[in-house]
């Protein structure tokens, strides 16, 4: 592999999907763009469902189930949607998994490009754009059944908070304030977070509520995986403040899941319903 | 048609080496040595923002002498050439090595082939996966291309001889602290007659400590405390 320079017209500067255009490495070759060349929809594919966002007193809590499917059959148990962008910042994605997780790799790579290349971070505001137009460009894609619906969290050392953004299918970027939920099982999530949530909540009232709302989705959406403690197979739940970005231990989400768990046996018990 | 004045090659390649090494010699030097945690990498340099030493990759460091442009171009081609193939591969198969030969193909190539050899050396850093620092490597590449595989130190820029011998009495026998091996290379830098506070420094580690990216800039700050000390 030869050092790749260019000339000051055609020079990609800081733009790591640029730089893979140029040199032609870029995902036009590869799933995502091969789609837009074939009129047909894939035969059924891998898909990742539920993501839920919420923000807390200092920071953001991201979660997301760890169900894939294709079709009518569960075709992963493990599968994570949760991903640190950078230090400060993460994605959750929803939709085909092969698109998704080739998206948050580029994601990934161009906000350490850009950092090495130019010395400095993106702002936060900047990282979700760039993410708005990674979904725009896969909107050929997204056309033919390989949607891609990010959610991207982020600590904002600019102005101290954590800030949640997400995005529709055209790449449009919408900043919430409080809460966001994408994918199959995010209307259920997200009816649990709007009743659930509290201004200035502590990290592990958000934990909490997110775990909550993944249970709850679980149980109305098939292509949401619930909490599996046979197997120890518990929701990917990250949180990201001023420290940065940290993904919780399975011993933390095990403690938490039981507890939610019993919370619902109790409560079940308490009106006569359990059998 | 005219016929061009009749220059030996043996020439030819002299003036272009004198050229660059006058150009490399106007510039401040730098130092890069071996410590218990990893590598270290302390140059002289008056400016905050241009940067004489930077991050590649995840344990992949560059350091740059001579004419700020041309070496900035190396370091930013560097990146590129980082990033795409942990792309195309994986992360844990991007190395110094093929990198240093990339760089020291592109250098070799303007040298013999262009009117302007490339006023730069450079210097390419590499921390190992093991704890005790056997697989770390320094590859020292000068402006006509040629690499050399760098053991345990390496001085870059001009005067480097009075440096290297200064810096070769000043630094401890290996395994050293990374605060020992700073004061020695300042020391080594600054000469008899200077002393060069932090400010006027440039100070960055590839620390075997850190997370997935071990490169990691010193403050003024810290360099401070460790001449102080």
């Amino acid at each position: 592999m030869s050092l790749p320079r260019f000339g000051p017209h055609d020079d990609p500067g800081p733009d790591f999907a640029a730089l893979l255009r140029l040199t032609g490495a870029g995902p036009e070759s590869g799933p995502l763009g091969a789609a837009a060349q074939h009129p047909q929809a894939p035969p059924e594919i891998p898909h990742g469902t539920t993501c839920v966002a919420v923000r807390y007193d200092s920071g953001v809590v991201l979660a997301g189930d760890r169900r894939a499917t294709a079709g009518h059959l569960i075709s992963n148990h493990r599968i994570e949607k949760v991903f640190p962008a950078d230090r400060h910042s993460g994605v959750a994605i929803a939709g085909a998994a092969g698109p998704s997780t080739e998206m948050v790799r580029l994601f990934q790579l161009q906000l350490e490009h850009y950092e090495k290349v130019e010395g400095t971070q993106i702002s936060l505001e900047g990282k979700a754009n760039q993410l708005g137009q990674m979904v725009r460009a896969n909107l050929p894609a997204a056309m033919q059944g390989m949607v891609v619906v990010p959610i991207f969290a982020g600590f904002d050392t600019a102005s101290s908070r954590g800030r949640l953004f997400e995005y529709d299918v055209t790449g449009g970027r919408y900043e919430e304030r409080d809460h966001a939920a994408t994918g199959s099982g995010s209307l259920h999530a997200d009816t649990v977070v709007k009743l659930g949530f509290r201004p200035s909540m502590t990290r592990a009232a958000a934990v909490d509520l997110v775990l909550d709302a993944l249970y709850v989705a679980s149980d109305a959406d098939s292509a949401t995986g619930g909490p599996d403690p046979v197997r120890d197979v518990f929701p990917v739940v990250a949180v990201i403040d001023a420290d940065g970005y940290v993904r919780l231990d399975d011993a933390e989400l095990r403690r938490r899941t039981e507890r939610l768990l019993r919370r619902h046996r109790t409560r079940r018990e308490g009106e006569g319903g359990a059998s | 048609m005219t016929m061009p004045f009749y220059a030996p090659p043996e020439q030819m390649m002299k003036d272009k080496a004198d050229y660059a090494q006058k150009g490399i010699a106007r510039g401040r030097s730098l130092v890069a040595f071996r410590y218990d945690g990893g590598i270290a990498i302390v140059a002289e340099n008056t400016s905050s923002t241009l940067r004489k030493v930077s991050e590649i990759y995840d344990r992949i460091a560059f350091a740059g002498v001579g004419r700020y442009n041309e070496f900035d171009q190396l370091r930013i081609a560097g990146v590129r050439h980082a990033d795409l193939k942990g792309f195309a591969f994986s992360r844990e198969d991007v190395d110094a090595r093929s990198l240093a030969n990339a760089y020291a193909q592109s250098l070799g190539h303007v040298f013999t082939n262009e009117f302007k050899p490339m006023e730069v050396e450079i210097l390419v850093a590499e921390i190992g996966l093991e704890d005790d620092g056997r697989g770390d490597q320094l590859f020292h590449i000068l402006y006509d291309g040629t690499v050399v595989d760098e053991d345990d130190w390496v001085v870059l820029g001009g005067e480097t001889e009075e440096i290297s011998e200064r810096f070769e009495e000043a630094l401890p026998d290996a395994p050293r602290s990374l605060a020992d091996g700073v004061r020695a290379a300042v020391a080594a830098l600054a000469g008899p007659e200077r002393t060069l506070s932090a400010e006027s420094l440039e100070a960055a580690v590839l620390d075997r400590g850190n997370d997935r990216r071990a490169f990691r800039r010193l403050t003024d700050e810290e360099v401070a405390a460790i001449l102080e000390a």
